[in-house]
């Protein structure tokens, strides 16, 4: 369990002021500038001995996606904050962008000044409108305070914080198509590569991130690489905000330490499953877009990237979905593929054409109005679609089918025969 | 060069090659809807799929560039199965309506499907009905048939320079639609029937008339403007069906202005189909040949040569103008003219009167100065290469006349030729771009010099060249373009007026208005104000019942373009031949052997059995003719005439598009679009 002192995110409830007298008080904006002036070089390294991964959901290593940036030239850097937040059952950039929002000008400061960036865009989910008054206030009061802007804490490096409302689209968190968006086009995924390290927004370097992964940037940076990477297993390190939701009886986002288990973390911070341990069903355990684990593999799951892989799931976002044995499985990820259907950008035929087919069979599958072969056809269309796609989009409409199909088959079986029999 | 393996076969490409091209240069087809060799990549359709050891997802090849090194697998049962994945998907939504889709037969769907496609469909669910979209006269659309490869997107933004048509909605609600309503205002719309890869935009004009298996193919050229874009015309029986692009990468690439692609059904109506004479009642009257060649020898036998006027149209072929100028070089008939616009310039050297800037080569030009032209209307597939030149970055088009919409920036300079003066003579910032240009061109509209001032308006603009190094070596920036596909070539064949007292076009009917012309032969020429014609005797050889045709005294019919082999020479000057695809009309005949007949019966006989016998001679006396699909340089040597500018402003090169000849006046298609179309670009421009 994480200790305190090693707590990152100290005022995720929001007990303490959000503005900058009260950032301040909790350490940030502490000695940047001479953070800053360590040099690009220094920060990218103690980012990789940190070991550091991006928070959004892919996990890829944050220290070596800044190594990509090219070196300095005619064309201007940028960095892209991503706070489109917006995948089901995951709320954490929202805690920290209302809570302790200079925490994440600051970490996108000193981001900004690793990959030579001058110029920080944060594009921030339409729907989080407190969210984004907070944060314009923070970013004013920070240029105000002369902590970014010309010559940012005095360090001598020229920082530029810009926010940049969308406009409630679920694709525009997928960091091409935010992009996109961002340039004032339609929110839709572009083709890799180019990778946006290379050509981003405007057809510059750009590094996208997610508003977790900066904001944890300052306090690795003070603290060390090595205290960070400390934290949690190797290649799983530091601390990560987990947010439980569903049949639990305290729903929570917290901050925990990488690779603590699955039922520690619901029992010790969200009260337990609601009636009990005995009473889980499944847990979807990183947001709405990985597959979900039935309650005799969340016994053992690790809670960090590779510990959920091997359990053949994904941390993803660190969403906890909890489900107690009241719930309609089947209605669930329907509700999901419904979702994604609904979200899809329509640029690419697998997710466009697939995912409205995949949510009408798990239509009829909630009815049980299906064979049990329209199983092997609603598998076989989730294959059609994961990983032919441009985006990820595709993946994750696919993924919490393939979960149910693979650990529920024999409870979708039982709903048609159930079905057959009341006609 | 980047090395790369594809199917164990290694191949070198240059760097920033597609793996799609990399496949293709080693024969191997990769299947795809929204990659097209001409327009962005946009890597959404997903069926050119294909394995790349070591990546761990399947890759778009159409969107991934090669890398070295790289290994790549087409033909694996993988690949297989992920194109029949896409196929299925694609196939869900896709009416199978094959049958009653004019696509069926040519449509790329289709093709792949008998590839990738599986036996039956997975598929229970309703499928998604869109509503169909309006986009004019010309383009018919099936929307529920659309795969949203957008491609027609990106045509109407890359190459027509007329972003008209955008992706609505998200997800499987996704349209493609006009972004404002009505029909589309681009003159190259009608590509987007090549472009859509399957039913969803088809030919309207075309709809529900034929199959493609059951139409003849005839390689041709198009003669509705001077451009010569290359063509196909497919015809079943003895009618056209339709006409589309040929690929020509120098002159059209592979697209075709809609003028071009529908007017063909004005090939049907209106036609004069057998001789007509003019009786005492003032009507015309159907008669046989020999009665209207003998009426012709007895009108025009006994007038003076000096009182014959003759006037060849914007579609007549070289080879009818070749033989007519031998007959009248018998008669000593001095008063010709291939100019029915009216212009009257210096034509004695061939780099006066075209384009001496070869159109492939206008993607190598930084400075364009547009004088009295709209190339948009004029010369569409010229702007077209402008466009694309201009949307490359780095050109910059200046506009002396009207104000119009080309689809891309340019800095008006000014309304008259004046202006030209005002340029040498540094007046005008655009003076500095054009000193500071590598390789400027200066394109004078045939417009421009069908003025009172045509001499004037030639002499400023050679200066205007000279003055700013428009001639350099290997590169020469000045250009006429003209706008009747005749036109070039009569020029070349000096159907001009000849010696001192030959009247021009403007004489001529100058000359018949006082009543000092007693015969006006018309080479199917029917631009010109026939009012003005008085009590001359009007002889009129062509297809069309036009204006010539409504006031001639004697009408001889000939075949139209379709329907006979002629040589014409484009803009550029290249010479290019039409294939006769269908038969004349009834009783017409071809042009040379009705003025070999005439000349028989005016007593002066030429010596032509075919249309071999008079292309040997057109070629021994001009043996550039002979040369087809050559274009060669011109020497740049002094030219012009003396004479004055005016300060009044170029006029408006043609007003409608859609209507500038026998052809396209009688077309039905080109009716629907004037009436459509023209009140809503006026409107537009009136804002």
């Amino acid at each position: 369990m994480l200790a305190d002192q090693d707590r990152i995110f100290t005022n995720l409830y929001g007990q303490a002021p959000w503005t900058l007298e009260g950032a301040r008080r909790r350490g940030v904006w502490d000695g940047t500038a001479a953070l800053i002036q360590k040099g690009s070089a220094w920060i990218i390294d103690e980012v990789k001995t940190s070991g550091l991964r991006g928070r959004g959901g892919a996990g890829f290593a944050t220290g070596l996606k800044w190594s990509f940036m090219p070196n300095p030239s005619d064309r201007p850097h940028y960095l892209v904050v991503n706070a489109d937040e917006s995948e089901p059952g995951t709320c954490k950039d929202r805690d920290i962008l209302r809570f302790d929002p200079h925490r994440l000008i600051e970490g996108a400061l000193l981001a900004a000044s690793a990959i030579h960036a001058h110029s920080v865009y944060i594009y921030i989910r339409g729907e989080f409108v407190r969210e984004a008054r907070h944060l314009q206030y923070a970013i004013d009061e920070a240029y105000n305070a002369g902590l970014i802007g010309r010559n940012a804490c005095g360090s001598g490096f020229d920082c530029d914080v810009v926010l940049h409302r969308g406009a409630g689209a679920y694709i525009c968190g997928e960091e091409s198509a935010l992009l996109e968006s961002l340039e004032g086009k339609k929110g839709q995924p572009r083709n890799k590569p180019p990778f946006p390290a290379n050509a981003g927004l405007y057809n510059c370097p750009t590094t996208v991130n997610n508003v977790e992964t900066i904001a944890s940037v300052g306090e690795i940076l003070r603290r060390g690489g090595a205290w960070y990477a400390g934290i949690g297993r190797p290649k799983n390190s530091g601390t990560k905000l987990f947010c439980i939701s569903g049949h639990v009886n305290t729903p929570c986002t917290v901050e925990e330490e990488m690779g603590i288990s699955l039922r520690e973390l619901i029992d010790k911070h969200a009260g337990g499953v609601r009636g009990g341990w005995f009473n889980l069903l499944a847990v979807i355990p990183g947001g709405s877009s990985v597959p979900l684990l039935p309650k005799h593999i969340c016994e053992t799951a690790i809670m960090d990237y590779d510990g959920l892989r091997d359990a053949g799931s994904a941390l993803g976002s660190a969403g906890v979905i909890v489900m107690d044995k009241s719930t309609d499985l089947i209605a669930a990820i329907a509700r999901l593929s419904h979702f994604y259907m609904h979200e899809s950008c329509g640029q690419c035929t697998p997710c466009r054409e697939g995912t409205g087919w995949v949510w009408r069979m798990m239509e009829r599958m909630v009815r049980g109005k299906a064979t049990t072969e329209e199983i092997d056809t609603l598998w076989d269309a989730t294959k059609e679609i994961e990983g032919r796609t441009i985006c990820a989009l595709g993946d994750a409409a696919a993924w919490p089918v393939q979960g149910l199909i693979r650990h529920f088959r024999p409870l979708m079986e039982a709903r048609m025969r159930d079905a057959g029999r009341s006609v | 060069m980047i090395k790369l393996t594809i199917n164990g076969m290694r191949v070198e490409v240059e760097e920033g090659t597609s793996v799609l091209q990399a496949c293709e240069k080693l024969g191997i087809e990769i299947p795809r809807f929204c990659y097209h060799d001409r327009l962005t990549v946009a890597g959404n359709c997903r069926m050119c799929l294909v394995e790349v050891d070591k990546a761990p997802k399947p890759v778009a090849s159409c969107a991934m560039p090669c890398s070295e090194g790289m290994v790549v697998h087409t033909d694996t049962p993988a690949v297989k199965q992920e194109r029949q994945g896409v196929m299925e998907l694609l196939l869900i939504n896709h009416p199978l309506d094959c049958p009653v889709c004019d696509q069926g037969g040519e449509c790329d769907l289709q093709d792949q499907a008998f590839a990738y496609g599986k036996d039956r469909c997975r598929c229970t669910e309703a499928r998604r009905l869109v509503s169909d979209k309006d986009l004019g006269p010309l383009i018919k659309t099936v929307m529920t048939r659309c795969i949203h490869c957008t491609r027609c997107i990106r045509f109407m933004d890359e190459i027509a320079g007329s972003p008209e048509l955008g992706g609505f909605h998200r997800g499987e609600k996704l349209e493609i639609a006009p972004l404002f309503e009505g029909p589309l205002h681009s003159e190259l719309s009608g590509n987007l029937v090549d472009v859509c890869p399957v039913g969803a935009l088809t030919s309207k004009p075309y709809a529900f008339r034929a199959r493609p298996w059951e139409l003849t193919k005839t390689e041709s050229i198009d003669v509705m403007d001077a451009v010569g874009s290359n063509i196909r015309v497919d015809s079943r029986g003895n009618e056209v069906m339709r006409i589309v692009p040929r690929l020509h990468e120098d002159i059209n690439e592979e697209w075709i202005g809609d003028k071009t692609r529908f007017a063909y059904d004005g090939l049907r109506l209106q036609r004069l189909d057998t001789p007509y004479l003019r009786g005492e009642d003032g009507h015309l009257h159907a008669a046989s040949w020999d009665e209207a060649l003998s009426t012709v020898a007895l009108r025009v036998k006994p007038v003076a040569p000096s009182r014959i006027g003759v006037i060849a149209g914007d579609q007549v072929d070289c080879e009818s103008m070749f033989v007519l100028g031998q007959l009248l070089d018998e008669m000593a008939v001095m008063s010709r003219d291939c100019r029915q616009d009216g212009a009257d310039y210096d034509v004695s050297v061939r780099a006066a009167y075209m384009m001496n800037t070869p159109i492939a080569d206008i993607k190598k030009a930084d400075v364009i100065l547009l004088v009295g032209v709209n190339p948009r209307h004029e010369a569409t597939m010229v702007n077209a290469r402008i466009y694309k030149r201009w949307r490359r970055g780095g050109l910059a088009v200046g506009m002396i006349g009207q104000a119009v919409d080309l689809g891309y920036a340019y800095d008006h300079i000014g309304y008259s030729p004046v202006v030209m003066r005002d340029l040498i003579e540094g007046k005008h910032d655009f003076a500095g771009t054009l000193k500071a240009a590598r390789n400027p061109m200066i394109i004078l509209g045939a417009g421009a010099l069908a003025r009172m001032d045509s001499c004037g308006v030639q002499a400023i603009a050679r200066d205007l060249a000279t003055h700013f190094g428009v001639i350099r070596d290997g590169w020469n920036g000045f250009n006429v373009l003209q706008n009747a596909a005749a036109r070039v070539g009569g020029l070349d064949l000096g159907f001009v007026p000849q010696g001192q007292y030959g009247m021009n076009t403007r004489s001529i009917l100058a000359a018949a208005q006082a009543g000092r012309l007693d015969v006006l032969y018309l080479l199917g020429a029917d631009e010109i104000d026939t009012a003005r014609l008085g009590k001359t005797f009007v002889i009129y050889q062509g297809h069309h019942g036009d204006k010539g045709a409504s006031r001639a005294d004697v009408i001889l019919p000939s075949p139209a373009w379709s329907e006979k082999d002629g040589t014409y020479v484009n803009v550029e000057g290249r010479v290019q031949r039409t294939r006769r695809a269908v038969s004349p009309p009834r009783e017409a005949r071809e042009d040379w052997a009705i003025l070999t007949a005439l000349s028989q019966s005016m007593g002066r006989p030429l010596p032509y059995k075919t249309l071999e016998d008079v292309r040997d001679a057109m070629i021994a006396k001009h043996p550039h003719l002979g040369k087809l699909d050559e274009v060669s340089a011109n020497p740049w040597v002094p030219f012009g005439c003396a004479g004055t500018l005016s300060l009044q402003a170029f006029g408006v090169t043609m007003p409608n598009y859609y209507m500038t000849d026998p052809i396209s006046r009688a077309s039905q298609t080109m009716a629907a679009c004037t009436a459509a179309i023209l009140p809503l670009v006026a409107a537009k421009e009136g804002q």
